[in-house]
């Protein structure tokens, strides 16, 4: 089940693609705080991956970070190892931090589901919005910009006009139990 | 662009598999129907739903959806991709991604 709208950010402490180790005290200067679960080998994530960059370069200066994370087990999709993460995001220019979760303890607290979907959090850390980043893979028929219309909405201190929708992509890969 | 109407041979065996976690293979079998309806092959579709990574393995499957056409993968390049029960990825002309293959790339694989 995932993380309830409303809920408090969970604490985590992952390290980046970079080799810095990140906390939820990391990005308190946000003004608001995405967290995506993401991975480097879903189509739908690569799909996808320009519109985060795009929405990283409009909304930093007004305090917003996102913030990708990778919890795929690397021992079933050697594709998403830590040392794949480094390259990938290097390739595709990420502008925003990059964050290997190995043991599932943030995608385990989050609840998360699908790769990618989006868990943004306001200025006290309470999830305001949980879902898709817009309603199309296809970035030339999207209609609905769920996660700008949130962002849009969180700054101007008001509750997102769509809290909570259905992500598409692919299923998280946990670890086998 | 689609060339409806344009005959093509009658494949003898066409193959959809897929994993029912990733949600593109609704849309990409009624994309596949869509392409022999428009070129009335009247072969069956098997369709194959893999679920476990040894069958991932032994069919050789690079992930959902793959369609093959008598033997002949509709993305040739994408087939020897590792197997694994994972989205596909298809590279669109555009240097898109897409998590399914185009209309063009199925009807490539039927002549």
């Amino acid at each position: 089940m995932s993380l309830p709208l409303g809920s408090q950010a969970p604490a985590f402490m992952l390290r980046n693609v970079e080799g810095v180790e990140r906390s939820l005290a990391s990005y308190a200067d946000a003004e608001l705080l995405a967290l995506i679960q993401s991975c480097n080998h879903c189509p739908y994530v690569l799909a996808w991956e320009g519109r985060m960059i795009d929405l990283q370069r409009a909304y930093g200066d007004r305090g917003v970070r996102l913030v990708a994370l990778n919890s795929n087990d690397a021992r079933r999709f050697p594709e998403d190892s830590f040392d794949r993460m480094v390259v990938h995001a290097s390739e595709q220019g990420f502008n925003f931090d990059y964050l290997h979760d190995p043991e599932q303890l943030l995608a385990r607290e989050l609840g998360s589901q699908r790769t990618p979907e989006v868990f943004l959090f306001d200025r006290d850390r309470r999830l305001v919005y949980h879902g898709a980043i817009d309603d199309s893979r296809d970035d030339s028929a999207v209609s609905q910009h769920y996660l700008r219309d949130a962002l849009d909405a969180t700054l101007a201190g008001q509750p997102p006009p769509v809290a909570e929708t259905a992500p598409m992509g692919c299923t998280v890969k946990w670890l086998a139990q | 662009m689609a060339t409806v109407g344009l005959a093509v041979p009658e494949p003898a065996k066409i193959e959809f598999l897929y994993f029912a976690d990733c949600p593109s293979h609704p849309e990409a079998l009624a994309l596949l129907r869509s392409v022999l309806d428009d070129h009335d092959v009247e072969s069956e579709i098997d369709i194959l739903e893999l679920t476990t990574d040894a069958e991932a393995r032994a069919l050789a499957f690079p992930g959902s959806p793959t369609i093959r056409i008598d033997g002949r993968d509709v993305d040739p390049g994408g087939a020897s991709a590792r197997p694994a029960l994972t989205c596909r990825i298809y590279r669109l002309p555009d240097g898109r991604v897409s998590p399914l293959p185009t209309r063009e790339q199925i009807e490539e694989a039927l002549k």
